[in-house]
């Protein structure tokens, strides 16, 4: 089998690829077949935390496609990954059936709490698993596409363009918060008990999810690295870099840019889907704006521009802030803040960038 | 005795103790035997009978027939067999503290089985109120007047209308003689001439007090005379169209009271990042720290000087911090706003997290000051005093930022870097100066803006992150560069807010104000009112 040559020439992709290729296999192994006690084994709560990991990863890939290569800054990526989160939980919600609390077969638990008689009509659907995987794509994909059908039509760019992604955000965040809503209000989507027949606690059924995550990591860097390789990934970059000069020389710069938000929007529905049943939950302090900022500050550590420093700086930042909110929770933000600052000054072209420097100062 | 008595006796308590109290003392050569005769038979008279001894009483021209009737509707008037006196309980109490009825004098406490009420009906009760109304409107101080007239409205009876018909061509206070007026409308309003009535009712057009508006109703619906009927109809619809005037005055206050926090919180990005282009994320921080200025002053200083000294020194501690970060962080990256973005979002952070480990992650209560709370009315409106101030507040910070950037020499050169920095720097403008004292001017005003809002929300960690996006958004819609643009922005935002909450409840509101905006954006990027320039946008 030949590779094909967009991929042979990108050689920290292969290195990512294989290392996922690996934890696929080695991951399940060390979890399903040692001993508790020995010193290689991994606990589910390994397993998960490294699948959630993963699906930070995935985001900012995501996040890495529109700003590294189209300029966009979205400082709304976490709604659409919160969105995708929403639509599994949905489907995870309906699995529960009679084993509520209330017992209802057919409304979940907040709503007979809320004294509702019937199902809304957007929650119709969602007791099947191919639906529910459909919206998972189509819901963040459609609001990215019409959000930036009209942003990107009226030319709204740069700083504006963050501006009322972050807005959209909040907007949706302060919507998920009330209840009328019919999505659990605060308390969000939870208490799920298993997927396509499969209990959510047993071992087996995380080591799946863990494995899925990888794929879709995989199947996602490879959907992009191929994207920007092709005559598209080029006009992307010279709408970075000079947006009216491609809009000079003839190409429909709105319709790509659209496409394209649309499509990373899609990778990060795909993302929340894949992180809901491995965290358990999903309420409305996921489209919180600073989470879309910290996945925008994973890009830059790691290297915009590059996608394989996106999961890199993904799965770092999400590391530190795992350990150091346990050992040290005071210094969490200092540090992240920091890192913000450090990041902008000092490593414009992040981790990356710098191992590239190296690369080249060598040769 | 029902709720509805009770409430009644006491609201005529209340007013009966008011004028008691207001009541200019008669000559004090009264004649306590006079009083003292009168009492007896109203211990053995029917109520018929009271009434008329009630009448009696209040000719008398002693200073404790006040407190006495007071005391009798309140059915706190006693008769003592032992000593043949009558005394007034103070309290409720199983042995309540008396005084004697007629001099005043303290009895100490008595069991009240000792003691024997000296009883009154619902109708003597309004009577005595109505007669101690007739004694206030006599009174020279207006206060006790209008607390007369008042007392009245609540329980309008021909019989006191005598006194009110007297008092009105003579009555000096233009707001008492309308109320005069309107009293004795109301007691027309029972008149058996229906010319008369509706006479009436079309002088009580207008009037909102729920008694008027309560009584035109009822004639509204059910008066024998068709013409009165018409009459008080018309009459409530004015009064209607009244009420609803005043509450969109209302809403109009409100949302003006918004607007000015908004513009408040945005003004001072106006100047960052309408002037200067940078895009400051912890502009919301540096409200924060205002808000933690104005704690730590009050924890120092009395409260009633607390805020005209909080107010410099916010804005002092909020440009030092925001020119350190101009300095250290921001003039690295001029002309890569996505980048400023970040890194003074990593600042927000750092700055967040500094409050919550210095001072605590809880809220921090701030004090608002005697001169700043309760109520005042404006015109027929009743309206918090401490929004009011806000509201000046920010028309006063506004207009002064207004003259620091048009006629000062460091506006003058504000204006020369933004329009043109190469061009002001070949004048001999040193731009670096320029741009730290900007930084440092609209990070100072956060400051300020942080005083106010510690006047109105909860002082903590989180204080500047509730406002980040909306703030932005004001400027955003005005227009990027134009102080102007912010404010019409602000007000705009405030009132629109305001106005869709009665009908959607406060959180979907945001939500509807937040998507016009978006839409808004998408329609007009450059905001309300674009600046308008022969630069080509590439």
């Amino acid at each position: 089998m030949r590779l094909p040559p967009w991929l042979l020439s990108d050689r920290a992709g292969l290195g990512l690829l294989l290392l996922l290729a690996l934890l696929i296999i080695v991951v399940p192994t060390l979890n399903l077949l040692t001993p508790p006690d020995s010193a290689l084994h991994l606990s589910a709560y390994t397993v998960t935390l490294l699948g959630k990991y993963l699906c930070y990863a995935l985001l900012a890939v995501a996040v890495d496609l529109v700003w590294g290569y189209m300029g966009i800054l979205s400082l709304g990526h976490a709604a659409f990954f919160a969105l995708g989160g929403y639509c599994l939980g949905m489907y995870l919600m309906r699995q529960i059936g009679t084993r509520g609390v209330y017992g209802d077969p057919l409304l979940p638990d907040f709503m007979v709490f809320l004294n509702w008689k019937e199902l809304p009509w957007y929650w119709h659907g969602f007791d099947s698993f191919g639906f529910a995987v459909l919206m998972v794509m189509v819901i963040p994909g459609l609001l990215a596409f019409i959000f930036g059908w009209f942003a990107f039509r009226s030319r709204v760019s740069g700083v504006y363009l963050s501006i009322i992604t972050q807005a959209l955000t909040y907007a949706l965040m302060l919507a998920f918060f009330r209840n009328e809503m019919g999505f659990g209000g605060n308390n969000g989507l939870t208490d799920f008990k298993d997927v396509l027949g499969f209990s959510l606690q047993a071992e087996g059924t995380r080591i799946v999810l863990f494995m899925l995550s990888a794929l879709a990591l995989a199947t996602g860097y490879l959907a992009c690295r191929w994207l920007v390789s092709t005559r598209m990934g080029r006009v992307l970059v010279a709408i970075r870099d000079s947006e009216d000069r491609a809009r000079f020389l003839g190409y429909r710069v709105e319709r790509v840019k659209t496409l394209v938000f649309a499509f990373s929007a899609i990778l990060a529905g795909v993302a929340g889907a894949l992180y809901v049943p491995q965290v358990g939950i999903i309420n409305p302090g996921e489209f919180a704006p600073i989470n879309s900022i910290e996945a925008v500050i994973w890009v830059a550590i790691g290297g915009r521009g590059t996608l394989v420093g996106a999961v890199i700086g993904a799965v770092l930042v999400n590391f530190a802030k795992s350990w150091l909110t346990g050992a040290l929770p005071e210094i969490w933000l200092f540090a992240l803040g920091g890192l913000f600052v450090a990041v902008t000054l000092f490593l414009p072209h992040g981790l990356m960038g710098l191992v590239r420097r190296r690369a080249e100062a060598a040769s | 005795m029902t709720t509805r008595t009770l409430i009644r006796a006491g609201l005529g308590g209340l007013v009966l103790l008011l004028l008691s109290l207001l009541a200019p003392l008669p000559v004090q050569a009264a004649d306590d035997n006079a009083l003292r005769a009168a009492l007896p038979t109203l211990r053995t008279a029917g109520f018929t009978e009271k009434a008329a001894l009630i009448e009696n009483l209040v000719q008398l021209p002693h200073p404790r027939v006040v407190p006495l009737l007071a005391a009798m509707a309140g059915g706190r008037l006693y008769y003592r067999a032992a000593n043949d006196q009558f005394v007034i309980a103070l309290n409720d109490a199983a042995e309540p503290a008396i005084e004697d009825a007629v001099t005043g004098a303290a009895l100490g406490q008595v069991d009240k089985r000792d003691l024997e009420r000296i009883s009154a009906n619902n109708r003597l009760r309004a009577l005595i109120e109505n007669q101690l109304a007739g004694l206030g409107l006599a009174s020279s101080d207006p206060v006790q007047r209008k607390a007369a007239v008042e007392a009245f409205l609540r329980n309008p009876q021909t019989e006191g209308a005598a006194r009110l018909r007297e008092r009105q061509p003579v009555e000096t206070d233009e707001n008492i003689r309308k109320l005069l007026t309107a009293a004795l409308a109301l007691v027309e309003l029972g008149n058996s001439d229906a010319a008369i009535r509706a006479q009436a009712a079309t002088a009580l057009s207008g009037w909102t007090q729920p008694e008027i508006r309560g009584r035109l109703m009822r004639a509204a619906a059910d008066d024998a005379d068709v013409h009165v009927r018409e009459a008080a109809q018309k009459a409530l619809a004015k009064t209607e169209f009244r009420l609803q005037l005043l509450s969109w005055a209302e809403t109009l206050f409100f949302g003006l009271s918004l607007g000015s926090v908004l513009i408040l919180a945005a003004i001072g990005l106006a100047v960052t990042f309408g002037v200067m282009g940078v895009i400051n994320m912890a502009h919301g921080e540096l409200m924060m720290l205002g808000a933690y200025t104005t704690w730590l002053v009050q924890q120092w200083l009395p409260l009633n000087w607390s805020l005209p000294v909080a107010v410099p020194l916010a804005f002092l501690v909020a440009a030092l911090v925001g020119i350190a970060i101009e300095r250290g962080i921001i003039r690295f990256l001029y002309g890569r706003p996505l980048e400023t973005l970040l890194a003074t979002f990593g600042v927000s952070l750092i700055l967040q997290q500094a409050v919550r480990s210095i001072f605590s992650p809880l809220n921090r209560s701030v004090a608002t000051p005697e001169w700043m709370s309760g109520t005042i009315l404006l015109g027929p409106l009743e309206v918090t005093l401490n929004r009011l101030i806000i509201i000046g507040f920010c028309i006063v910070v506004f207009a002064l930022l207004w003259l620091a950037l048009q006629r000062t020499r460091l506006g003058l050169e504000v204006r020369a870097v933004a329009q043109n920095r190469a061009m002001a720097r070949a004048m001999g403008v040193r731009s670096a100066r320029v741009d730290a004292l900007t930084f440092g001017l609209g990070s100072g005003i956060a400051g300020v803006a942080g005083v106010a809002l510690s006047q109105l929300t909860n002082v903590g960690p989180n204080l500047g992150q509730n406002y980040i996006v909306d703030s932005f958004m004001v400027v955003v819609f005005g227009g990027v560069g134009n102080l102007w643009g912010t404010m019409v922005a602000g007000l705009s935002l405030g009132v629109a807010n305001k106005l869709l909450e009665p009908w959607s409840g406060a959180v979907l509101a945001k939500i509807l104000v937040l998507a016009f905006l978006i839409l808004f954006i998408q329609k007009r990027p450059r905001g309300l009112f674009p600046q308008r320039g022969r630069a080509a946008e590439v």
